[in-house]
């Protein structure tokens, strides 16, 4: 059986999965405990099959659904196989973890949440198989909508049902442009295969308003700047496995139409569409990684940190970009291979975090970060398994996050080969806000772990909390393996991005690891730099192995135990510890013109001082509500026209009537 | 005979066979009843002007289906005898007779403004109906003004009406005004279509039957004027 056909039957038992649940929508052992396991193991079969398809190059296949005489067309490349690959991997891993966390009577009712989530997985398998303009937006809109009703499962809060309502307006703005954007590169001639369109791609202007109207479409789906604000609306007011598969696939599904556009089937890049995807990427990093310092809900700070990790992304393809307009082939497929590497690395790690958000928000029912604390002790799997995806979205070796953040690094400092005077002035800058955006990063996650799982309960019940079930901790550990094995064997994921960038930018790195080499990742050449995360790791154990033994043999080998905090003060308790407020402060401090902050402190003589801070997101301000003030007048003026009366109405296509059959004849 | 071009109807008179002279007066007819209908103020004799329009016009059919030899039209001409001339009146004056509204149709315009405007609209129709019919190449392209002047009258009367049966009644003879074009214009519509259309009319007859009866059950009356208040308190 070939790949592509594998990965439809996979796509069709994620459908059949999902309507099998919504039959037997009340019986909750077989939904829960049943269909959700087996949609993992549906996802790792897409992942297996993906993986073999990267090396097998291109399949296309012609489904005889949709209209007549407009079948939808499908094809497997390296490109969409490699986001299979992501698609089916995470999937499998949430879907275990699924499988333990929707409880009874919370939400809507499993059966439901198993047709909506299965569905969304087979349309973002269709998104990345599709072959044609039309097959692609049927898929992308069913991934709108069923992430959409997802979203909004709780829909008896009205708080969520607004957050669900901003995402399906950007969702759908976004989509109007990505229709655009194919109606500009078919350029009149109505053939809307992706074949049609590699061959009678527009060149000049078009093919600029094309790149443009999909980088708004995509952004919008991604989070990038100006169109993030539904992001951290919908990840905090969807359960936690909805908001892993949306931050950690779904975007990417967003990072793959934009790849697909402006690699594929646009045929010449200029190298003004890459400076302006570098600048909008940094831009978004920025603003996502200062943000998500600040917050204080949990499933918050990890949107916007999604938000920081989308702006990498797309300032890796950026760069990318520049490097391909160029014709440097080599450095454009590093670039790319970074920006594909994290774009697996944060697929893993965020999604592992949002687990983990949402066995807390069991075990407590908090979501507050001040109102946490000291889990480490209730929730040990939970927090250590976390533990791994912080480090990993702190970027720090020798997990995953570490190995794409220094592969982007490393392919800015090439940029001085680039041709442009400016470009080569700016792009330094550009390597000095990564590396800054990255410190900002582990600030976040500091701040994430430490107060949520460290120091002391802040909260009395806390002490109730429990450990996450068999089930949640299975799909946990799964994408903690992915974090670990992502990180320690760099060689062999760049060995398998090297079909996609071969079919990108026509270069690659398949030479790393046929060199022999597993362990030391070196792109370019062992001299320039260098990186072996087994080392390190080994490294790293050895020393706390060995640090571990001095200490316990050295010193004197007593355990103590005493209460914390207690230099002799006695009137201390959990509450008396950094809060995530006054963690964040100095970011807040030093970042103020980033913030739109209303503060209210509390007068000396009050008896029950309270100290309230709201920090909001500046081009809300700037930008939405003019929008939303604007929309608003201009449909009151033309609600002026809605008489109520039928007459009027009557005499409205009367008198258009009239005026056509005049102003046409002539 | 040097009469003004924007008389069509009469510009080619001299030598017009005896079959293009029955449908010019056909159409005189019809646009007459059509101002007959915007006149009257009476719902029953409004309907008896009707089922007389789609006599007039399932004539004129049957005219041009004999002199042109167009079978299909004579199906034409039987379907809008039984739909128009029969069921659609007998229906409606059904409607009438159950709901008690035989009483005077008020008007939103008084009738001699109503008829000043219509008389304006002849005049653009014939107008915007002149470069048509000179591409028009059947017999009886001289009339498609009138069958234009037709839509429009009877669209003016839906809008010039309050109560809910004559505006039905306007929409019918909009109809009525369509299918007269079609037919002047090109022998007729596909008769796909003409079906099409026909069974349109009598489910959208049935739809505002069904409707009259709500209306009347929910404010005691026909008058739309009650739908706007409460579409406005709303």
């Amino acid at each position: 059986m070939s790949p592509l056909a594998l990965i439809l039957l996979c796509l069709a038992s994620w459908l059949a999965i999902g309507l099998i649940g919504a039959f037997f929508s009340r019986q909750f052992v077989l939904v829960a405990r049943i269909l959700f396991p087996l949609g993992a193991l549906v996802g790792i079969s897409v992942a297996l099959a993906a993986l073999s398809a990267i090396f097998t190059g291109n399949e296309t296949a012609m489904l005889p659904l949709g209209l007549p005489g407009l079948p939808f067309h499908l094809r497997l490349d390296a490109l969409s196989a490699f986001f299979l690959f992501l698609l089916g991997a995470v999937a499998a891993g949430i879907s275990i973890y699924a499988a333990g966390y929707f409880r009874r009577g919370q939400g809507s009712t499993p059966g439901l949440q198993c047709l909506l989530y299965h569905l969304f997985l087979a349309s973002m398998g269709g998104v990345l198989l599709a072959d044609d303009a039309y097959f692609f937006m049927v898929a992308w809109e069913s991934m709108a909508l069923s992430s959409y009703f997802l979203v909004t499962s709780d829909h008896r809060i009205a708080e969520i049902r607004r957050a669900g309502f901003l995402y399906l307006i950007v969702a759908h703005v976004g989509a109007i442009g990505i229709l655009l954007s194919f109606g500009a590169m078919t350029g009149g001639t109505g053939d809307y295969t992706f074949d049609g369109i590699r061959t009678n791609a527009p060149e000049g202007w078009l093919a600029s308003a094309a790149l443009l109207l999909a980088l708004g479409g995509f952004g919008a789906k991604a989070g990038l700047l100006p169109l993030h604000v539904w992001l951290p609306e919908a990840h905090p007011a969807a359960p936690s496995p909805v908001s892993a598969m949306m931050s950690g696939v779904m975007l990417k599904t967003a990072i793959y139409g934009l790849l697909r556009v402006t690699f594929d089937l646009l045929p010449e890049q200029q190298w003004w569409w890459g400076a302006l995807l570098l600048g909008l990427g940094l831009a978004t990093a920025l603003f996502g990684v200062v943000f998500s310092t600040v917050q204080s809900d949990m499933k918050r700070l990890l949107a916007y940190s999604s938000i920081e990790n989308i702006g990498l992304i797309f300032a890796g393809i950026g760069l990318s970009l520049v490097f391909a307009a160029n014709s440097m082939p080599l450095l454009a497929a590093l670039a790319l291979t970074a920006a594909l590497y994290h774009c697996l690395n944060h697929a893993f790690f965020k999604s592992l975090l949002f687990l983990a958000t949402g066995s807390v928000l069991h075990a407590t029912g908090q979501r507050n970060l001040g109102r946490l604390g000291g889990l480490i002790h209730r929730m040990p799997w939970v927090a250590w398994l976390a533990l791994l995806g912080v480090v990993a979205s702190a970027g720090l070796p020798p997990l995953n996050g570490f190995v794409s953040e220094w592969l982007l690094l490393q392919s800015f400092l090439f940029t001085p080969q680039l041709p442009h005077g400016y470009l080569n002035m700016l792009l330094p800058v550009a390597a000095g806000a990564i590396a800054l955006i990255a410190a900002l990063a582990g600030f976040a996650m500091v701040k994430f772990f430490g107060v949520v799982f460290l120091g002391q309960p802040r909260e009395e019940h806390l002490a109730k909390a429990h450990d996450a079930g068999r089930m949640e901790r299975l799909g946990l550990i799964w994408l903690a393996t992915g974090c670990v094995l992502l990180g320690v064997l760099p060689n062999f994921v760049i060995a398998a991005l090297d079909p996609v960038t071969q079919l990108l930018v026509g270069a690659g790195f398949a030479q790393v690891s046929a060199s022999g080499n597993w362990l030391l990742l070196a792109p370019i050449s062992e001299e320039r730099a260098s990186y072996s995360g087994a080392i390190f790791l080994g490294g790293l154990l050895a020393f706390t192995l060995a640090l571990f033994l001095v200490v316990r043999t050295v010193f004197h080998g007593r355990l103590r135990r005493a209460d914390a905090w207690d230099c002799g003060f006695p009137l201390l308790s959990g509450r008396t510890q950094d809060t995530a407020e006054g963690f964040g402060q100095p970011i807040r401090q030093v970042f103020a013109p980033f913030f739109r902050i209303t503060r209210e402190h509390p007068s000396p003589f009050d008896k029950e001082p309270h100290y309230r801070i709201v920090v909001e997101d500046p081009l809300w301000h700037w930008l939405y509500l003019p929008l939303a003030w604007l929309v608003d007048l201009g449909t009151r003026v033309v609600g002026k026209l809605q008489q109520g009366r039928i007459a009027i109405y009557l005499l409205y296509s009367f008198v258009t009537l009239l005026a056509l059959l005049v102003f046409t004849t002539r | 005979m040097n009469l003004p071009a924007w008389l069509p109807a009469l510009h080619d008179l001299p030598g017009l066979p005896l079959a293009g002279q029955l449908i010019n007066l056909c159409a005189a007819i019809m646009l007459l009843l059509a101002f007959a209908m915007l006149a009257q103020r009476r719902i029953v004799t409004l309907i008896n002007l009707f089922a007389l329009q789609g006599a007039v016009l399932c004539l004129s059919t049957a005219i041009v289906a004999l002199s042109t030899g167009q079978s299909h039209l004579w199906g034409s001409a039987l379907l809008t005898l039984l739909l128009k001339v029969i069921l659609l009146p007998w229906i409606l004056h059904r409607l009438v007779h159950k709901l008690s509204v035989k009483w005077d149709v008020e008007t939103l315009f008084n009738i001699p403004t109503t008829m000043l405007v219509g008389i304006g609209l002849v005049i653009i129709a014939f107008n915007v109906a002149q470069p048509i019919s000179e591409f028009a190449g059947t017999i009886t392209r001289s009339t498609i003004g009138i069958a234009l002047a037709c839509v429009m009258l009877a669209f003016l009367m839906m809008i010039t009406r309050s109560k809910a049966v004559p505006q039905v009644v306007g929409f019918m003879s909009m109809e009525n005004g369509l299918f007269f074009a079609a037919t002047s214009a090109t022998y007729g519509m596909p008769m796909v279509i003409e079906l099409g259309v026909a069974l349109d009319v009598l489910v959208g007859m049935v739809i505002f039957g069904v409707f009259f009866f709500q209306i009347r059950e929910k404010f005691d009356s026909l008058d739309i004027r009650h739908l706007e208040e409460k579409t406005k308190q709303e």
